[in-house]
C-alpha cells in the first residue's frame, strides 16, 4: 500500500536526541499509520513525546500533520499502529481529559464572550490550580477584551482567547495545529513562552508548523511528514 | 510580551497532575450545568430566532378559522389535531440548527476529547433544546386552543400529549440532526427522514386527543407515548454521539 514514491523520509525518529533522560514517553506512537481510501497520508511513525518535551510536526500543506494530530487525539481511528499514554494503550478514557486541542476551527462560539466561552469549557475540563478566566485571559494581553463578544474580536484576538484556554484548561498534552498562524510577532513570542512554560512544568506539547515560523526551543525534536 | 515561562504557569498542578486527574476532572453534573447555561445564554442571544416558531403557530392557528368559515362545532373537531401538527411543524426548522454552529466553529471537537460522556452532553443539548423551542409552544398552548374553540377538557389532553409528544420529537430530530449535521443544507432531507418517525407520533398524540374529545378513555395512547420518550431518553443520546463521532471524523 505504501509506495516507494509517497514513502516518507523521516519515519524512524532515534530516540537518542532527548534533553530528558529516557523514560516513559507520556506520549508515544508504534507504527502510527492512516490512510484514507487506501491512500496513505503517513506513516508508520514511531515516536514518543516525554513530560517537559515538545515535538514539531513539520511538512508541507497536504502532508498530513493535521490528520496525525486528529489520529493521536482519538478524533480519528489510525489504520495501522498503537497510541500510547503512560505506556499504556490509548482509550478514550485515558485520552480525554488529558489532550487540549487547538485546531485550525478554534472551539469558541462567535455570539458568547472570551469569558462565557471559557466559563462553559472550565465547566467541561476542569480548570488549572490558581487559574481563573481573567488571569489566563490577562496572560495573553486581552484582558480588556474579556466580555465582547468574540465576533467583535480580530482574528489574531481569538487565537489569543484560544491560547487562554489552554493556559486555563487542565491537560497535560498539548496538540497544537498550526498555533502560529493569524498571530503577529508577540504572538508568536506569546505561543514560545506558553509551550516553554507548560513544558516546564512537566506538559507536553505537539506542535505542526509549515516551517515558515522558527520555533523557539532548539532542543525540540522534529517529525518530518513530506507529501 | 516579556512572560518568564515558569511563573507563567502556576506549577502547583501540572507536575502532579497524573496523581491529581481525578480531583481536578469536573464531574458530569457540573458540565451539563456548564452546558445548560452556555445554550441558555445562546438562545436569549438570539431570542429573535426563538419568536419565529411561537409566531409561525400563532399565525396559522389563527388563519385556520378564516380558511374554513366561522363554525365553532367544526373548529372545536379539529383543534386537537391541528394543533398538534402545527406544534410538530413549528419544531421542524429549529431541529436543523442543534449541532450545525457547534460543528462549524470546532466547539463539538473540544465536546468529544472533553473527560465527560458524549452522550450525556447531547441530552443535556437536547434538553435545553426543547427548554427554548418547544416549552414556549406549550406555554401559549392554551391560548390557541381558546382561537379554535378547542373543547376545555381537551385541553388538559393536548397538553399531556404535547408534554410527552414535543420531547420524544425532539430526541428524535436529534439523532437525524446529528447525522446530518455533516451535508450543507440539511433542512430538506432532515424533513423527509424525521417524516416516518414523526408519524407513530402524531398518531399516539391524536389518538390520545380523540378519545378525550369523544369522552372515552385516553389513557392507553398516552402510555405508549411516555413509553417511546422513555426508551428514546436512553436511546437516542447515544445514538446521537456516535453520529457525531462520525460527522467530526469526517
Amino acid at each position: 500500500m505504501d509506495s516507494p514514491a509517497r514513502r516518507h523520509d523521516n519515519t524512524r525518529l532515534p530516540m537518542t536526541s532527548s534533553p530528558v533522560p529516557a523514560r516513559t514517553p507520556l506520549l508515544s506512537a508504534h507504527h502510527l499509520a492512516f490512510s484514507r481510501n487506501d491512500e496513505p497520508v503517513f506513516g508508520p511513525l514511531d515516536f514518543g513525546v516525554g513530560r517537559g518535551e515538545t515535538l514539531l510536526v513539520e511538512g508541507d500543506n497536504g502532508s498530513g500533520k493535521t490528520t496525525l494530530l486528529r489520529v493521536l487525539a482519538g478524533m480519528l481511528p489510525a489504520t495501522t499502529g498503537e497510541i500510547f499514554i503512560d505506556a499504556a494503550a490509548a482509550t478514550r478514557d485515558s485520552r480525554n481529559g488529558r489532550m487540549l486541542w487547538l485546531g485550525h476551527r478554534g472551539g469558541l462560539n462567535e455570539s458568547l464572550s472570551a469569558r462565557e466561552n471559557l466559563a462553559f469549557l472550565a465547566g467541561l475540563y476542569g480548570t488549572r490550580d490558581g487559574m481563573t478566566t481573567a488571569s489566563a485571559m490577562e496572560y495573553v494581553g486581552i484582558a480588556g477584551w474579556i466580555d465582547e463578544p468574540l465576533r467583535t474580536l480580530s482574528a489574531g484576538q481569538k487565537k489569543r482567547v484560544g491560547l487562554a484556554r489552554l493556559l486555563l484548561l487542565a491537560g497535560d498534552i498539548w496538540l497544537l495545529d498550526e498555533p502560529y498562524a493569524n498571530l503577529d510577532r508577540h504572538g508568536i513570542d506569546l505561543v514560545n513562552t506558553l509551550i516553554a512554560g507548560h513544558c516546564a512544568h512537566g506538559g507536553a506539547a505537539l506542535v505542526t508548523s509549515h516551517g515558515a515560523v522558527r520555533f523557539a526551543d532548539p532542543n525540540a525534536r522534529h517529525i518530518r511528514l513530506s507529501v | 510580551m516579556t512572560h518568564d515561562p515558569a511563573t507563567l504557569i502556576p506549577a502547583t498542578r501540572l507536575d502532579t497532575l497524573a496523581s491529581v486527574r481525578g480531583e481536578i476532572r469536573p464531574g458530569a453534573w457540573r458540565a451539563c450545568v456548564a452546558l445548560l447555561r452556555r445554550d441558555f445564554l445562546l438562545a436569549w442571544r438570539r431570542r429573535g430566532e426563538l419568536f419565529l416558531p411561537l409566531l409561525y403557530a400563532v399565525i396559522v392557528t389563527a388563519l385556520f378559522p378564516f380558511a374554513l368559515g366561522p363554525d365553532p362545532q367544526l373548529l372545536g373537531r379539529i383543534a386537537g389535531g391541528v394543533l398538534l401538527v402545527i406544534v410538530v411543524l413549528a419544531m421542524l426548522p429549529a431541529l436543523e440548527s442543534m449541532f450545525r454552529s457547534d460543528l462549524d466553529d470546532g466547539t463539538l471537537e473540544q465536546w468529544l476529547l472533553a473527560p465527560q460522556p458524549l452522550a450525556l452532553l447531547v441530552l443535556t443539548r437536547v434538553i435545553a433544546h426543547w427548554l427554548t423551542t418547544a416549552l414556549p409552544l406549550l406555554i401559549v398552548m392554551p391560548f390557541l386552543g381558546a382561537l379554535l374553540n378547542l373543547p376545555v377538557n381537551v385541553l388538559p389532553v393536548l397538553m399531556l400529549a404535547l408534554l410527552l409528544a414535543t420531547p420524544l420529537l425532539a430526541l428524535l430530530g436529534a439523532v437525524l440532526s446529528a447525522l446530518a449535521a455533516g451535508t450543507r443544507r440539511s433542512g430538506i432531507l432532515l424533513a423527509l427522514m424525521l417524516l416516518p418517525l414523526a408519524v407513530p407520533v402524531v398518531i399516539f398524540a391524536a389518538g390520545a386527543i380523540a378519545a378525550a374529545q369523544a369522552g372515552m378513555s385516553y389513557l392507553a395512547p398516552l402510555v405508549w407515548l411516555a413509553a417511546a420518550l422513555a426508551l428514546a431518553i436512553v436511546l437516542a443520546p447515544l445514538a446521537c454521539a456516535a453520529a457525531l463521532r462520525i460527522a467530526v471524523e469526517a
